[in-house]
């Protein structure tokens, strides 16, 4: 308060002095940068950090939808990892994330040397190849639910008629090793475009010269890629694999639109099981501590991306 | 005469990439090509296990779209994800740029942890934190309401454009702006009016990707909002267009053609731009 008067007084001619040492400060390169970076960190303090921890608190307390109840230790994780539910989601995880990478590793791979080549109608092709990408996810996915249905399914109907399947063919989403195959395969459909593209970027910054040299050298198509392409790759594949490992692994649209994690739990992934647990089923707790499960792939894919990125 | 044997061999290897290319192609776009099919075909024929589901036989008929429009809360939705997409893509584009410029080319201390924590966000899946972020959200208040997604979006956006415009940032030659400086423009100025210029493609990039992140996302979308009024397009068709009966088929893949045209549309016309931030994003990562 004594220093109203005090500040009221020295506002006259002292001003202008301390609005530009206010700007030499702020011109000032470390002022500056830690001034432009504050808010995107804040934002990412009170949203990202903060309800990271929130997770963890939560996890280790007994809190529900509307009634956050006390610390419990590690009650949720002891009751989770009793869990057959839970059992099957690691499970289902491993399976879907393994199958489902290896898929889009060598498909993608495959369909980068492809568009690599010299082809006409180059972008129409790109862009083609490009777009279950960019459509949103849950909406493409109802499209696949459609073609699985278990009466009108379209797959069934061609296969039928081709002779390669007896009628009525069989119930996709309603079969454990089929539901488990359909939402691997509308992962693949939609993350391809991902690895081949990057593959691709990749692909078009290995100078020609080392493949002239080997066909001088009389290397055949394979010699070249085994030799050539696939090793000046690996940098490009190693981030692109640790992406999609990461993004897989925490798969929550297309197991929630096609099958919701059944039948009989058999599709279950760590974010749909949370979202069941947590919020269907109310109990906070347990559902932050099914979803930090994802944490330890998370925390590996960013060790080695650092590894990598201190390396380049 | 290049010989005739080389135009041999020439053409036959243009058959083998275009026809192991048909296979990829016919698989990314038969689900889209069935959807719109579904989307225009009468109910008589959609459920009729004797027609041929590939293509129109008895009349194309836009009833489904009519309904979406006459019977459902589809505009709304469209107008809230127009409203969310927009305001958490500009919060977050400005925001990227002033912290991407920072880490790229202001020197101070902790410059380069503050990278790596703004890598690490990115990395960071929606999925393992919607629980607690349902939370935060109903403590500020904004349960159940469009201003939640446009709060929490910037979240998984701007460590993404931070990332990405920080790679155009660094090709801006470090002369130009000591230039300016040097001139007596003050920092604020130089990065305004002489850096922004230099990085549009990035900005653009940016905005693209933003836009249609906003536009797809899913998880928050299904979490946070429960009321139709208040939903995105993407959870509107996807939650709520499915009803009792189990003849929606027609309704719903109208639904989600209808609610993919806005990302289509930015897609086609900035589609080199799409390649490079992708490749930017991922690789330069």
């Amino acid at each position: 308060m004594a220093v109203g008067p005090q500040v009221l007084e020295a506002a006259g001619p002292a001003r202008a002095g301390r609005l530009n040492r206010l700007r030499e400060w702020w011109e000032r390169e470390e002022v500056f940068g830690y001034g432009l970076i504050l808010p995107a960190l804040a934002l990412l303090v009170a949203l990202v950090a903060f309800p990271f921890g929130m997770a963890i608190y939560f996890s280790l307390s007994d809190y529900w939808v509307g009634s956050p109840g006390g610390f419990v230790g590690l009650a949720n994780y002891r009751e989770i990892l009793g869990n057959e539910m839970f059992r099957q989601t690691v499970q289902n995880s491993f399976v879907f994330t393994g199958v489902a990478l290896s898929l889009k590793i060598v498909l993608g791979v495959w369909l980068a040397v492809l568009l690599a080549r010299p082809l006409r109608f180059k972008r129409l092709i790109r862009g083609a190849v490009l777009l279950p990408f960019v459509i949103p996810t849950a909406l493409s996915t109802l499209g696949w639910w459609w073609m699985f249905d278990s009466l009108y399914s379209v797959v069934n109907w061609t296969a039928i008629r081709l002779g390669l399947m007896t009628p009525p063919g069989p119930n996709w989403l309603g079969q454990p090793t089929n539901a488990m195959i359909a939402v691997i395969v509308v992962n693949v459909w939609r993350g391809l475009p991902f690895f081949a593209i990057t593959t691709l970027a990749g692909l078009i910054a290995v100078p020609r010269e080392y493949y002239e040299a080997a066909e001088v050298d009389g290397a055949g198509a394979r010699q070249r890629f085994w030799l050539i392409t696939l090793p000046l790759l690996k940098p490009v594949l190693a981030v692109v694999i640790l992406f999609s490992t990461i993004f897989t692994f925490s798969d929550f649209n297309i197991v929630y639109v096609l099958t919701r994690g059944g039948p009989m739990n058999t599709t279950h992934l760590f974010a749909t099981l949370a979202y069941q647990v947590g919020l269907n089923g109310g109990n906070l707790g347990q559902g932050a501590a099914i979803a930090l499960f994802i944490f330890p792939l998370l925390g590996a894919v960013v060790f080695f991306q650092l590894r990598y990125i201190r390396k380049d | 005469m290049a010989s005739a044997q080389s135009r041999a061999a020439r053409l036959r290897s243009a058959a083998f990439t275009y026809a192991n290319l048909a296979p990829f192609i016919f698989f990314a776009l038969f689900p889209f090509y069935f959807m719109f099919v579904t989307s225009f075909k009468s109910n008589a024929e959609l459920y009729n296990l004797k027609a041929v589901p590939f293509w129109i036989q008895s009349g194309v008929i836009a009833d489904h779209y009519t309904f979406l429009f006459r019977k459902t809360d589809f505009l709304v939705w469209v107008r809230n994800s127009l409203l969310i997409s927009v305001v958490a893509t500009g919060v977050s584009i400005v925001l990227s740029i002033l912290a991407g410029y920072s880490l790229a080319r202001l020197r101070f201390r902790g410059a380069g942890s503050f990278g790596t924590a703004v890598f690490i966000t990115y990395l960071v899946p929606p999925t393992l934190l919607f629980l607690p972020l349902s939370q935060v959200v109903s403590w500020l208040g904004l349960s159940d309401s469009i201003v939640a997604l446009m709060v929490t979006y910037p979240t998984f956006l701007v460590p993404f454009c931070t990332w990405l415009l920080m790679g155009y940032f660094r090709t801006v030659p470090r002369e130009v702006e000591e230039c300016a400086l040097v001139d007596g423009a003050t920092r604020m100025q130089t990065l305004v009016r002489i850096v922004l210029p230099m990085a549009v493609p990035g900005i653009i990039c940016a905005l693209l990707f933003s836009f249609t992140l906003c536009w797809n996302e899913f998880t928050y979308a299904l979490t946070f909002i429960s009321q139709s009024a208040n939903k995105t397009a993407v959870v509107g068709v996807t939650a709520d267009l499915i009803r009792g009966d189990i003849y929606y088929w027609g309704s719903l893949m109208a639904g989600a053609v209808l609610a993919s045209v806005p990302v289509v549309i930015v897609y086609v016309l900035f589609l080199d731009y799409y390649v490079s931030g992708l490749t930017a994003g991922a690789v330069k990562g």
